[in-house]
């Protein structure tokens, strides 16, 4: 019984603590949430041990069973101690691991921050790919979707800019009383770009963030209340 | 004229600052002031630099060494202690010459007992919150509520029947989620049933995991879903590790597990960034089914283009009442609505009120006035 009810106690003192001090910014209230996140902070640095033990665990188990692609796996423990071990040795040296002539910041800047962005740098390939799946004209939703998709691209590259110049020179042709310095001063691959993004899609955005924050207000009373459990062990 | 101003200038020396006003800062846990003043000839001016003490006539220290050039300060010095008496005063400088303002004070920095910039909060809350506690109430007392269809949920048998056709394995993720978050805590309890019905399928449930806390918290989760299932044998903790808290190391660690694992059904329920597509683009090459839910807008349209189902919005919230429609937990979603309403016509009101307050603005001026005490009521403060 207490098992149960004594999380769901803890949860409803802290829940309204917090939303009391969020109004009172008189002491003891005024810090407390930035007194909690330090605490949160100091937790999960030490799970960060847990983390520690669960990989090296993963891995290790890996090397010595000869799992296959076990070769990754003794790279990675030795990557990872490799690290840790520059850490403490720019620590005694430098005074902190992130001096600008520290061991680890080397690593950092000539192995980790190019493997992050090697990775990053591959999210073109997807988002090309992803598109090309998403803007097949399939329906009417499909249809809009690439119809509203290629008038943003050509509102944000310079190619849009220089069709809708050749774009004008036919509208004048047809329509002489739109004079061509005003037409090309429109832009209106641009001025449709903005619109997009401003008006329907900022609409959309919104309509969903107002869910989401309803959402987020009936989820937060259910765990205060004790009536959504589910994240607690029965 | 230049040269004439300046002469004149060094002559008559700089002019001193005017109408200083120090007043204690509002709506905080007091140790800080609000300094203002205004200046005959800014142009003039290179910077001021301000004096306090804790006496009308001596003992005055300066409180910023740098020249500040703006005519207004903050000064939140952790010396500065509440209900005490300080006089303040500023000195213009310029190239050649300083001047003093008169001293202002006494002023007494307090703590204030309760946030009045916040008001709107306090009140939009308590009506919403009184809104819930009324439908929590009503369906306590038997009211039945109904909750439409979210084919995204409906799914999760689908993904995991074909996962077990398949013979291959599932993979779950909370993606770059905290526990703080409210969506990782919603995904709990769909990660328990998928757990579950894994155990039944004797399908193996692999969660890579960005944050050791939510690691921590899956295990638990996948353990009791196991045990419940009547099949403790088949839990694994090392099939729910940690990877790496680095946003593009976790990216790569998932897509490296997602090639070699090759999974039948994979579950995006978390807090996800630019890793989302090359996630789900990964789950796709295999030929996984994917079922995505965050609450990151701007990750939306691309779990959309790339996953088979994908939650939108607060529908992830809904996910425990889905699963388990107790009439408490439904009476929340059924506020939820009503609220939308009334904010619907909300918006739309005020929407018409500003409009026409536009059109009309000489002939109708207080829907104008009407508009904009709204909007600044609700627009927090800068």
């Amino acid at each position: 019984m207490l098992n149960r009810s004594l999380p769901l106690l803890i949860v409803l003192f802290t829940a309204l603590l917090l939303i009391v001090a969020f109004f009172i910014p008189h002491k003891p209230f005024g810090d407390l949430e930035s007194r909690f996140l330090n605490w949160y902070a100091i937790i999960s640095g030490f799970t960060f041990l847990l983390g520690l033990d669960s990989l090296t665990r993963h891995h290790l188990l890996k090397v010595f069973r000869q799992e296959k692609g076990w070769f990754y796996s003794l790279l990675l423990v030795i990557s990872l101690f490799a690290t840790l071990g520059l850490g403490l040795y720019s620590w005694f040296k430098f005074s902190s691991p992130f001096a600008l002539r520290a061991p680890f910041m080397w690593l950092y800047k000539y192995m980790i921050i190019p493997l992050q962005a090697t990775m990053f740098a591959t999210l073109a390939f997807f988002i090309f790919s992803a598109a090309y799946r998403a803007f097949r004209v399939r329906n009417l939703a499909a249809t809009l979707l690439l119809i509203a998709a290629c008038l943003v691209m050509l509102g944000n590259v310079p190619l849009g800019g220089s069709i809708w110049r050749y774009l004008s020179q036919f509208v004048h042709l047809i329509f002489p009383q739109f004079d061509l310095t005003t037409l090309y001063r429109v832009e209106l691959f641009a001025l449709l770009k903005d619109w997009l993004l401003a008006i329907p899609q900022a609409a959309a955005g919104r309509g969903i963030g107002i869910g989401l924050a309803l959402g987020g207000i009936a989820m937060a009373l259910r765990i205060i209340l004790g009536i959504e459990r589910t994240y607690l062990s029965s | 004229m230049f040269c004439l101003s300046a002469f004149l200038l060094f002559l008559i020396g700089i002019a001193p600052p005017e109408s200083l006003l120090v007043k204690d800062n509002p709506n905080d846990q007091g140790q800080a002031i609000v300094i203002t003043w205004t200046h005959p000839t800014p142009e003039s001016v290179l910077g001021y630099r301000i004096y306090r003490s804790l006496f009308p006539e001596t003992g005055f220290m300066p409180v910023n060494i740098e020249l500040i050039t703006k005519t207004e300060h903050l000064d939140s010095d952790s010396a500065l202690r509440n209900n005490t008496p300080y006089y303040y005063f500023v000195r213009a400088y310029s190239e050649t010459d300083s001047a003093q303002s008169q001293i202002a004070g006494p002023v007494l920095p307090r703590a204030q007992w309760f946030n009045s910039s916040r008001l709107n909060v306090l009140i939009l809350t308590t009506a919403i919150s009184a809104f819930f506690l009324y439908y929590i109430t009503k369906a306590r007392r038997g009211t039945k509520m109904f909750i439409r269809k979210i084919s995204g949920l409906d799914a999760i048998d689908e993904a995991l029947g074909r996962a077990t056709e398949l013979g291959k394995p599932i993979l779950f993720s909370f993606g770059l989620g905290y526990i703080t978050d409210m969506v990782v805590i919603s995904a709990l309890p769909l990660l328990r049933r998928i757990a579950k019905k894994s155990a039944e399928y004797a399908v193996r449930l692999i969660v890579p995991n960005s944050d050791p806390i939510v690691m921590t918290a899956a295990q638990e989760t996948v353990k009791e879903a196991y045990t419940e299932a009547g099949r403790p044998d088949l839990y694994n903790a090392d099939n729910i590790s940690f990877l790496t808290s680095d946003q593009f190391g976790y990216a790569a660690g998932v897509d490296g597990i997602i090639l070699r694992e090759r999974p039948g059904a994979i579950f995006w329920l978390g807090y996800f960034y630019a890793e989302s597509l090359i996630l789900a683009e990964t789950g796709h090459t295999v030929g996984a089914i994917q079922l995505a839910g965050t609450t990151e807008t701007t990750q939306l349209p691309f779990f959309v283009a790339a996953c088979d189902y994908t939650m939108i919005g607060e529908e992830i919230y809904a996910a425990s009442c889905y699963l388990k429609p107790e009439p408490a937990m439904l009476g929340t979603i059924k506020g939820e609505d009503l609220i939308k309403l009334i904010l619907i016509v909300l918006i739309s009101t005020v929407v018409v009120i500003g409009t026409v307050g536009t059109i009309l603005g000489e002939k109708l001026p207080f829907l104008s006035q009407m508009f904009n005490a709204v909007v600044n009521w609700l627009t927090p403060p800068s």
